[in-house]
């Protein structure tokens, strides 16, 4: 399947809208830049104007749901550092989802992973015990080896018996998010002890201890956890291994013909499951970031902890074509989204508009690249009709 | 284990588990139908969980406005071709990433269902049963096969018809040419991303109209959750049955029972974890394709683009 889902990974040069520049009566740099952006501009706009229709037409004040959207997500005294707080998990999915996207595989199941990585890292905050801080690193490392185990489950099916991964890491998420919900029920495994406080007995973990959190950053009221330098770091140095490193090149290759790769001494079975592994680690350890972070489910696993971010941030990788810099870029966005949406209860309109927003905004930014794909491609074939 | 092969002895010979199967089949070859179809002219289509919610909303509307059962399903076949072509336009017209448009448009739908859901509150109730008389006192699998709501029955006669479309006519020749090598079906003067736009059409059509029978047929209210992931279950259906319509109608019964044994079980009186149970057509699922995977072959172009000249 790996060669079949290549179009997943379509970044770099030789897709890209520079394809087959070079070819043809080459226009000025700077003019089509100018129309990218100018087409960029334009897809975004209609995508909001859509929206604005939609609020518009069920009676709702679209001037009022844009700017609560800004409020909640950059305006309001402390909203910025929720959104970075949520752009957290974003950007590790999605830069996970990056390395797997190059190496031609496939995985859409990040949600589930998510809630892997999360369920077994609230055990092992719960109930390890011990200094702080190493409790905090366990729990992180044991989140990514949940996600990294469950992705692994899709990809030891894809190598023994061809079993597309498109499929399992798909029904993957079910089963995960019933498989946690189970958890949460049995005393043994992660529902919080019984306590005089709560009169209902909710599937609901325990909280983290305050010594098993990550510490937070605060500038100028706003706060967000110490995982951001992380994720940054993350990002610089996913960037570096595509950019500078063999092992990014024969990932890419991989990606591109399965076959070249394999004749040039890539082991496709080896590297597929690495770039698997390596996806699934970091959306299970997005999961415990988001757990240990205290911007999701105050401390505590629910059963809908995950909360599309796992979904999220596969479309932030995807629409961010894999580029390291651009995920940060569209996480940012994406997370100002979701932050804004709480700020729309007092437009009384339906949060669900965010979603609405967030997906023709997505659909938007398709639609550029793919117009000067078109036309380098027209381009390129009436310079081969001029030499021939 | 006794209790539970006894468990299961109760459930096989309860006309309920049958009835339960077929309803649930039923919504899964709808959507399996037409993403047969869609997978066949290489488009894995990702977005057919958006169609058949689409269509399940539009059911609802359709009844909310017109208090008619037809009016609902035409509604919502209308809005599953609406979804379709925007996933085959976008993927197939500007040949951007088809799961990326698939994935943005599950969440679309969503979005836009829920949140005119909210706001309208459409009034919808099931349309009545039908009888085939004879034919349902048939032992066991009589009431199940003729005596359902009526919209069901539109799924006996689709299975047929797509077949015929697919294998003896000659647009489906080029659907499944187009779908194994679209260079060679472009060069014998094929419109290739054309087929596969119109393949998705017809999954669109089948899809959301399965919708509309999830809604008008089955439940009889639309909800955010009514579909809850059945869209991908039919795509793994697709996949399970080989992409031959003999084998994805089988996917769609096996999945649909053991839907149903998921809700017959506790009404038999046997207590079993509901995560569990929840959880198993999926498992089953994941286990089957892992059994039967390699003795199928996809569709060589499934998933890949088409653009002219470039390999």
């Amino acid at each position: 399947m790996s060669e079949q889902h290549a179009q997943l990974a379509a970044e770099g040069p030789e897709t890209g809208p520079t394809a087959t520049a070079g070819s043809g009566p080459a226009p000025s740099r700077l003019r089509e830049a100018g129309v990218a952006a100018a087409m960029y501009l334009a897809c975004i706009i209609v995508a909001l104007f859509a929206s604005a229709l939609i609020v518009w037409a069920t009676g709702g004040s679209w001037q009022a749901v844009f700017s609560a959207l800004l409020d909640g997500s950059l305006r309001a005294p402390g909203r910025w550092g929720e959104t970075i707080g949520i752009a957290i998990p974003l950007v590790v999915v999605a830069l996970g989802t990056a390395i797997n996207g190059r190496a031609g595989v496939v995985n859409i199941g990040q949600e589930g992973q998510v809630m892997m990585g999360t369920a077994f890292a609230t055990y092992v905050g719960v109930n390890m015990g011990g200094p702080g801080p190493i409790v905090v690193i366990c729990l992180l490392i044991v989140g990514a080896l949940a996600g990294a185990m469950w992705a692994g489950i899709a990809s030891w099916l894809l190598y023994w018996r061809r079993v597309p991964e498109v499929l399992t890491t798909l029904l993957l998420i079910t089963v995960a998010s019933q498989a946690t919900g189970y958890a949460l029920k049995v005393d043994w495994l992660l529902l919080a002890p019984f306590r005089a406080d709560r009169s209902v007995r909710n599937q609901v973990s325990d909280q983290l201890a305050t010594d098993t959190r990550l510490p937070r950053i605060d500038i100028w009221g706003n706060d967000f956890p110490i995982s951001s330098i992380a994720v940054v770091l993350m990002a610089v140095i996913v960037f570096l291994l595509f950019k500078r490193s063999v092992w990014g090149f024969r990932m890419r290759m991989l990606g591109r013909n399965a076959r070249t790769a394999t004749r040039a001494g890539v082991s496709t079975v080896k590297y597929g499951t690495t770039a698997m592994l390596i996806s699934g680690a970091c959306a299970g350890l997005a999961g415990a970031m988001m757990l240990s972070g205290g911007d999701f489910g105050n401390y505590r696993f629910t059963p809908g902890f995950a909360n599309n971010i796992g979904w999220e941030g596969l479309l932030v990788a995807l629409v961010a074509r894999s580029h390291p810099v651009g995920i940060v870029v569209v996480a940012f966005s994406f997370a100002g989204l979701r932050a804004g949406s709480g700020f729309l209860a007092a437009t009384g309109v339906e949060r669900e508009i965010s979603q609405v927003v967030l997906a023709l905004l997505v659909l938007a930014l398709l639609v550029p690249p793919a117009i000067l794909f078109i036309r380098e491609r027209r381009r390129a074939l009436a310079a081969t009709r001029d030499r021939t | 284990m006794g209790d539970f092969f006894s468990a299961i002895g109760d459930v096989v010979t309860n006309e309920v588990t049958y009835s339960g199967a077929m309803r649930f089949a039923a919504l899964l070859a709808f959507a399996a139908i037409g993403e047969t179809i869609a997978e066949k002219a290489g488009t894995l289509n990702i977005s057919l969980e958006g169609m058949v919610l689409g269509g399940a909303f539009a059911g609802a509307l359709g009844m909310h406005l017109t208090e008619s059962v037809t009016v609902g399903l035409m509604f919502a076949s209308l809005i599953g071709v609406v979804v379709a072509s925007v996933q085959a336009n976008m993927s197939h017209r500007l040949t951007a990433n088809q799961f990326v448009v698939g994935l943005a448009l599950n969440t679309l739908v969503l979005g836009i269902a829920s949140f005119l859901n909210t706001s309208i509150q459409p009034v919808s109730r099931a349309a009545h049963r039908f009888e085939v008389p004879g034919l349902s006192e048939i032992p066991l699998i009589g009431d199940a096969l003729f005596n359902q709501p009526w919209p069901l029955y539109l799924v006996y006669p689709m299975i047929p018809a797509a077949w015929w479309l697919l294998y003896r006519t000659r647009w489906g020749l080029e659907v499944r040419a187009v779908g194994e090598n679209p260079q060679s079906a472009d060069v014998s003067g094929i419109d290739v991303n054309k087929r596969r736009r119109e393949s998705i059409y017809i999954a669109g059509l089948t899809s959301g109209l399965g919708g509309g029978y999830l809604v008008l047929g089955q439940i009889g209210r639309f909800e955010d959750a009514v579909v809850g992931g059945q869209g991908f279950i039919a795509i793994a259906a697709v996949i399970f049955g080989g992409w031959t319509m003999r084998g994805v109608i089988g996917g769609c019964l096996l999945f649909g029972t053991v839907n149903s044994f998921r809700l017959t079980l506790p009404t038999v009186g046997h207590e079993l974890n509901s995560e569990l149970l929840s959880a198993a057509p999926f498992v089953v699922t994941i286990v089957t394709v892992t059994f039967f995977a390699h003795r199928t072959r996809e569709p060589r172009a499934l998933a890949q683009p088409f653009v002219r000249g470039l390999t």
